[in-house]
């Protein structure tokens, strides 16, 4: 489903070049529940923004189910990124003034649906915030925000979820439970979901580890 | 996204920021606002001086003394100062058979004070002839004129001014009053009997007429004021001549100088003649600086509540670019963005425009026909003002939301996320 072909991402910074991803040759198939893991600058979040189409390569090919993503325009980016994937980050990246269900029917807004209303407040229902969707982010716990943006990223119904440091900052238990949803995701959706951690902790709950060093993938190991 | 979610988007941002958005709008109602009533002022002072003008009378021509020169200095007096015209030159006006003319009535004009029932007002007394009313197109109320045999006579009779009669007998009945006409600090003064009483003029042009004290011109000049020319005639301020309906003011004013330059033997005119036309030009040049003065003043204030909105706008984008990343990531195009931050400055903008324009007109009317600092004001709200004061504020709204917009629309989501 998802194959990079020597992929690079060099920034330019102060006149020296940093090599964030390094040919990078990487293939995910559909409904794999991944884990990229790696110290800090190590490049993983560098390789989940690139599948995401949030950042562009410099170097090598993404071909997304046989298209080639760098070849597509930004305003079909953008569709990709509103049908294709879901997106979770570490600092959830909610929009303050909104309820939770507003923030969960901004990419139906985005895509034009109808319906928003039921399909986020089933979405919310998925994640077990059915009780609290008028709540405003600061209302909310902060598992219960990164649920809020599992939410978000469910209610367009994504082929592949994408999820940076999903618990980076949740306590052990919440963590847990977050990655239980995302667990339960795969395997009674079939949803492709791709997380980055630097906890092995974590990275226990996937299918397959791929650790990251320099810009390099220097290991790919299958949980059995 | 359709225009409704997009509505929705920017009103929602604009509760957000309650304060920043009633600044913003601030901005754009002095502006907008400022922009209709000064012009209303402006195009409303242009109407007083023109109705002034032509409250005076009908087909008016105006003749006047010129400026006296001094023969050694060569340095011009003020026009009228000079002392050329006499009432034999009316008479001449009035006989010489020119086919325009159609009444003549020469003036002496003095500042007096009227004294009756206790009260005691300026008035300007005005010595002339039973043509007057006719010619500056006077109406009476009550009574008559001053009539030929008070002219033959020297009649201590006067006529008054509404406001005059107003001030001087509060509860009427003013004719076969007497008042008491002095000059020169009260040293000199008669008893007039008031024969007759003028009805107010209309219009903005009548206060100051209304204010007149009319006795026989005769009477003026042996009572009040002894002016005579080195020939011992009749000196008079001016000579108001009437021209027929439809007539050619100009044709009728080259024949009235021709007469006067034969009649005073003089090379260069010692006089001036000026038609009602002649006059609303002179004063509309005058009240067109105005207006344009006005209207610049207007306009700076627009502007800098245009790049207050710029300002605010520049802010509310940079500040929001996290927010943007977000809506880039859940699938928002680079269009949607910049649709939402226009929606949200037009919102603004237009919100702003529509309350100015309310309060501008409302403003504009409210004071028109009141006194502001002993002023009376006059205004006239220009429909192409408020046409331009809200086009101007779209296009304003319009790119103060695009440009910044535009701009953070261009970044990577990644980048615009990683945004603090």
């Amino acid at each position: 489903m998802i194959e990079l072909q020597a992929v690079s991402r060099h920034y330019r910074a102060g006149g020296e070049v940093i090599r964030a991803l390094d040919a990078v040759d990487l293939s995910i198939a559909a409904g794999e529940f991944v884990a990229i893991m790696g110290q800090s600058g190590s490049g993983k979040s560098t390789l989940m923004n690139i599948l995401g189409c949030l950042d562009h390569p410099t170097g090598g090919r993404y071909l997304l189910e046989g298209h080639d993503v760098g070849k597509l325009s930004d305003d079909a980016r953008a569709r990709l990124r509103s049908r294709a994937f879901g997106f979770v980050f570490q600092s959830y990246n909610l929009i303050p003034r909104m309820s939770a269900l507003e923030q969960v029917e901004l990419p139906l807004v985005y895509q034009g649906a109808r319906d928003r209303s039921r399909r986020a407040a089933a979405a919310l229902q998925t994640v077990g915030l059915g009780a609290r969707m008028r709540h405003r982010p600061t209302q909310l716990s902060g598992g219960q925000q990164q649920r809020v943006a599992i939410a978000r990223s469910l209610v367009v119904e994504p082929r592949v979820l994408l999820a940076d440091e999903p618990t980076g900052a949740l306590d052990t238990r919440t963590g847990e439970e977050v990655m239980e949803v995302l667990r339960t995701l795969v395997r009674t959706r079939g949803i492709t979901v791709i997380i980055v951690t630097h906890e092995p902790e974590i990275a226990a709950f996937t299918d397959r580890a791929i650790r990251m060093r320099d810009g390099r993938i220097v290991a790919d190991e299958r949980v059995a | 996204m359709n225009v409704f979610d997009a509505l929705r988007i920017a009103l929602r941002a604009i509760a957000a920021n309650r304060l920043r958005s009633v600044l913003t709008t601030l901005g754009m109602i002095i502006g907008v606002g400022s922009v209709i009533v000064l012009i209303a002022v402006g195009q409303g002072t242009q109407k007083g001086v023109q109705d002034q003008i032509r409250g005076l009378g009908t087909n008016l021509l105006f003749v006047r003394p010129g400026a006296a020169q001094d023969a050694q200095s060569g340095a011009r007096g003020a026009a009228g100062s000079a002392a050329t015209l006499t009432q034999t030159d009316a008479e001449a006006i009035a006989a010489s058979g020119i086919p325009e003319v159609r009444g003549v009535a020469p003036q002496v004009t003095f500042n007096a004070q009227a004294i009756a029932n206790g009260n005691n007002i300026g008035v300007t007394l005005i010595g002339t002839t039973p043509a007057y009313p006719e010619v500056r197109s006077a109406a009476l109320a009550e009574g008559a004129f001053v009539t030929d045999l008070d002219v033959e006579r020297r009649a201590l009779t006067a006529v008054l001014g509404a406001e005059i009669a107003r001030a001087l007998f509060p509860d009427g009945g003013a004719v076969e009053q007497t008042v008491r006409l002095a000059v020169g600090g009260g040293r000199t003064g008669f008893n007039f009997r008031v024969v007759g009483v003028m009805a107010p003029r209309s219009g903005s042009g009548g206060g100051e007429q209304d204010n007149y004290v009319f006795v026989p011109l005769p009477t003026m000049q042996s009572r009040i004021g002894f002016q005579r020319s080195a020939a011992g005639v009749v000196l008079v301020n001016q000579i108001n001549v009437q021209t027929a309906d439809g007539a050619d003011q100009q044709r009728a004013a080259l024949a009235i100088s021709d007469l006067l330059l034969v009649r005073h033997a003089a090379v260069a005119p010692d006089f001036t003649v000026q038609s009602q036309d002649d006059l609303i030009g002179a004063a509309g040049e005058v009240s067109r600086t105005l207006s344009i003065l006005l209207g610049s003043i207007a306009g700076i204030s627009l502007v800098v509540g245009g790049i207050g909105v710029m300002n605010i706008m520049l802010v509310s984008v940079t500040e929001r670019i996290r927010e943007i990343g977000i809506r880039r990531a859940v699938g928002a195009r680079r269009r949607d963005i910049v649709v939402q931050f226009v929606t949200e400055a037009l919102t603004l903008t237009m919100g702003g425009g529509l309350l100015g324009i309310a309060a501008g007109v409302g403003i504009a009317i409210g004071i028109n026909g009141h006194e502001i600092s002993g002023q009376l004001m006059t205004t006239v709200v220009q429909p192409w003002s408020v046409a331009a004061a809200f086009a101007v504020s779209v296009v304003i709204g319009m790119l103060s939301g695009s440009y910044p917009a535009y701009r953070a629309s261009r970044l990577d989501p990644i980048t615009a996320l990683r945004n603090e």
